[in-house]
């Protein structure tokens, strides 16, 4: 049987881990206690050895799927030949109170069927694989408390109801069987305990009330909601699934759930993106504070803020979700890799690199949070920023890696220093709402050289647009972003030539790329259309005024998500495929930052020679 | 008298904090799954936050509370050789959990039983003999751990009695 294509998955998780769900039934990726941790189940990375919890119609079958309307609860429907079963699947979640009312395991993956029509059998087939499938657990049966299956100090613990699960004389899978008729409903349940005794949660009535919580916490959340435009659907899913990936004792943002996902399949672009990249930060603020999340918000910012402590004024590229900034890359030769696509790698080297842009994404996710409050930051805190601007005013002129993390030779990248233009701007308009002392003349100093560095030597008279860098004259898709964080006028002329060369250079049928396949990133082969780029593109024309082609471009792009509407992080040129780890955060946050951009634009009185509101 | 009470009590409040640490690093170090203050905690509170500080306070009032048998032995025997520590923290350790463990089911509120299984609020694993079913070195550990107890407790009353 071929590997499913990445666009056959969904996503359900619970703020601390995620699973992809395929639409077979089957859990082919599963990090427990969080997002970081060893995988149990990594068939999406091995189809053969990685494991799997698999739920599915004995003989032929068609599937259908949705999430519940505001929720993270996935509900598969099989078409099987004696009749129709729905599968919902959800870790569950709860509510402070109701989740402490009783002892509850920390980690639940609950898998509920139901016959709607006729009858159908359903077998159940679990390999666990603990530790990227580097171990196999010990599994034993304990009587009506399930199948456990222990790893060291971890154990997973597999029940289902009605019935019992058996284990196969090689001890290596577990197995079961349900014959479900017309309204009949069976129930397994998945969970996990580290370094303690694990709860084994009840299932039957018990568990559909643990359903009925979690769905009920998820549409409360997502009710919450502020945006009312015409994409409400697709934004609504996308905070979901970003919800989904906030790991929730520290208020850290994943990149995507996954490691190794191809960037193109056969490739070696398999990266691990189960970090935080402070790269996102300003998009996540700004996102979440669109859409009346401030708690979120303000959580992101404290993680933030909190995590780049430790090496303050310098920051990292990317951190854990705890903050941590130690996360060394190694290759799993063990694996084949998702349809062989090799080395899967585990730990990201990236966090060695250096990122100018960071400092302007931090500085800019705390001006967004900052100047929507009524409060001023810390003491502390304003300490912490204003060394930030002042580290900014010392480097801004050093070489670095670049947004893309260019694997080659450091360049002077036009985007990261125009990043150091807004951490600067960012710091003086704090400093001037709230009267904090800064270095304010320093700080204005620095910010006009860097404009008239960027528009000298970032600047493309032969192409009448801004250049990758201040020795490359080539397009690249962040110098879309030159009027989001108030550097350029978008409707200047050169905005309006960089916009008009990344879309000759970048952009095909609305997908756009980082930058042109010629360029060498230090990595072998080409990759995909870029998710966040092709929303970057969205924005750049709603905030020219061409609000018709935004639209086109952005119900283009939504014609390309899947069907429960999740983006990778790439997109392949001919059919907008998702390639790259999935879901990926910096695509959604792409989407739900150009439906507000649209949406802002829509509202503003159209300039001279802009198109009208439609 | 009262001195020596002083000595064991501290004794008994550095050993069965050393106690617990080793108990922890069997834990950390993938030996075992085995927590006495998570499970005595969820005796009286089904919030895990504050199931795991009630517990260890728990265990160390119970280790102090076992540590006056100590010292009754000791007192007996006319002192409180380090040997003498260790050999009761085994007995001590060999009754917990050829004893106290495999009864929890029936004691516990919230443990579940391998012949019933969960109900909606009794969802704890139970230990099984010897606390086996936490991890196959769980016993080792914590007998271990009980010895140290008794070290630990013998050393101090010793400073006591003197």
């Amino acid at each position: 049987m071929t590997q499913p294509p990445i666009s056959d998955y969904a996503i359900v998780g619970d703020c601390h881990s995620a699973a992809l769900v395929s639409r077979e039934g089957a859990i082919d990726w599963l990090c427990w206690p969080r997002f970081d941790a060893g995988s149990w189940f990594a068939r999406i990375l091995d189809w053969e050895r990685g494991g799997a919890l698999r739920i599915r119609p004995v003989g032929d079958f068609e599937t259908e799927r949705r999430y519940l309307p505001g929720s993270n609860v996935l509900r598969t429907t099989f078409h099987a030949e004696g009749g129709c079963v729905e599968l919902d699947d959800m870790m569950t979640v709860a509510a402070y109170e109701e989740a402490h009312a009783t002892l509850r395991s920390d980690r639940e993956l609950l898998r509920i069927a139901r016959c709607t029509e006729g009858e159908v059998e359903l077998a159940i087939d679990v390999t666990p694989r603990p530790d990227y499938a580097r171990a196999r657990p010990k599994l034993e049966r304990r009587g009506a408390l399930g199948v456990f299956c222990t790893h060291g100090a971890d154990a997973m613990v597999l029940r289902v109801h009605p019935g019992t699960l058996g284990i196969d004389e090689d001890g290596g899978r577990v197995h079961g069987r349900w014959t479900l008729r017309a309204g009949e409903t069976a129930q397994l349940g998945a969970t996990f305990a580290r370094e303690e005794p694990a709860i084994v949660p009840a299932l039957g009535e018990a568990a559909q009330r643990r359903a009925a919580q979690t769905e009920r916490w998820w549409r409360s959340w997502s009710s919450q909601c502020r945006y009312a435009g015409r994409y409400q659907d697709a934004v609504k899913r996308s905070m979901l699934a970003l919800r989904l990936m906030q790991y929730a004792p520290t208020g850290g943002l994943v990149a995507a759930p996954t490691t190794s996902l191809p960037e193109r399949v056969g490739g070696e672009r398999n990266w691990d993106y189960r970090y935080c990249w402070l790269r996102d930060a300003a998009l996540t603020v700004q996102s979440l504070l669109g859409l009346g999340y401030e708690d979120e918000a303000s959580s992101f910012i404290h993680w933030m803020l909190h995590t780049t402590r430790l090496t303050w004024p310098e920051i990292h590229t990317l951190y854990d979700l705890h903050g941590h900034r130690d996360t060394p890359e190694a290759e799993l030769p063990h694996l084949a890799g998702y349809r062989g696509s090799r080395p899967v790698r585990i730990g990201n080297g990236a966090s060695d690199q250096l990122q100018l842009d960071s400092y302007g994404e931090l500085v800019c996710a705390a001006t967004a949070y900052w100047m929507g409050q009524e409060d001023d930051p810390s003491r502390e805190t304003w300490r912490q920023l204003r060394k930030v601007g002042e580290w900014v005013c010392a480097h801004w002129c050093d070489r670095d890696e670049g947004i893309w993390e260019i694997r080659a030779e450091r360049q002077p990248h036009t985007y990261s220093v125009v990043m150091c233009w807004a951490a600067l701007d960012g710091l003086l308009r704090l400093a001037d709402r709230f009267d904090l002392r800064c270095p304010r003349e320093r700080f204005r100093e620095t910010r006009a050289r860097i404009r008239e560095a960027v528009e000298t030597h970032g600047w493309s008279e032969a192409e009448q647009s801004y250049q990758a860098t201040f020795e490359e004259d080539r397009a690249d898709a962040s110098l879309l972003l030159l009027g989001r964080f108030g550097y350029a006028d978008p409707h200047s002329a050169r905005m309006r030539g960089t916009v008009a060369r990344v879309r000759r250079d970048l952009e095909r049928d609305g997908l756009v790329w980082r930058y042109p396949p010629s360029t060498d990133d230090g990595v072998a082969g080409h990759e995909a259309a870029f998710g966040v780029c092709s929303f970057w593109l969205v924005g750049a024309l709603a905030r020219q005024g061409e609000l018709g082609e935004a639209r086109r471009c952005f119900e283009r792009l939504l014609e390309v998500a899947n069907d429960v509407g999740l983006y990778a992080e790439e997109m392949r040129a001919e059919d907008g495929a998702p390639r790259g780890n999935f879901p990926q955060a910096l695509t959604h946050l792409g989407l739900v930052d150009a439906a507000l951009e649209l949406e802002r634009c829509e509202r503003a009185v159209p300039r001279d020679g802009a198109e009208a509101v439609a | 008298m009262t001195s020596g009470i002083g000595w064991l009590m501290l004794g008994a409040l550095l050993g069965s904090l050393l106690m617990t640490g080793l108990m922890s690093a069997g834990r950390f170090l993938g030996l075992s799954r085995m927590s006495l203050p998570f499970v005595l905690g969820t005796m009286f509170t089904p919030n895990r936050d504050r199931a795991v500080p009630l517990g260890l306070a728990m265990h160390i009032g119970s280790a102090m509370v076992v540590s006056l048998l100590y010292f009754a032995v000791f007192r007996l025997m006319g002192g409180a050789p380090w040997w003498m520590g260790g050999l009761l923290g085994l007995g001590h350790g060999v009754a917990t959990y050829l004893l106290f463990l495999p009864s929890l089911p029936g004691l516990h509120p919230r443990m579940a039983s391998e012949r019933d299984g969960p109900e909606p609020t009794r969802v704890l694993e139970p230990p099984g003999p010897l606390g086996l079913n936490y991890g196959k070195r769980t016993p080792l550990i914590g007998i271990l751990a009980h010895v140290v107890f008794g070290v630990v407790v013998a050393v101090f009353c010793g400073q006591g009695m003197k």
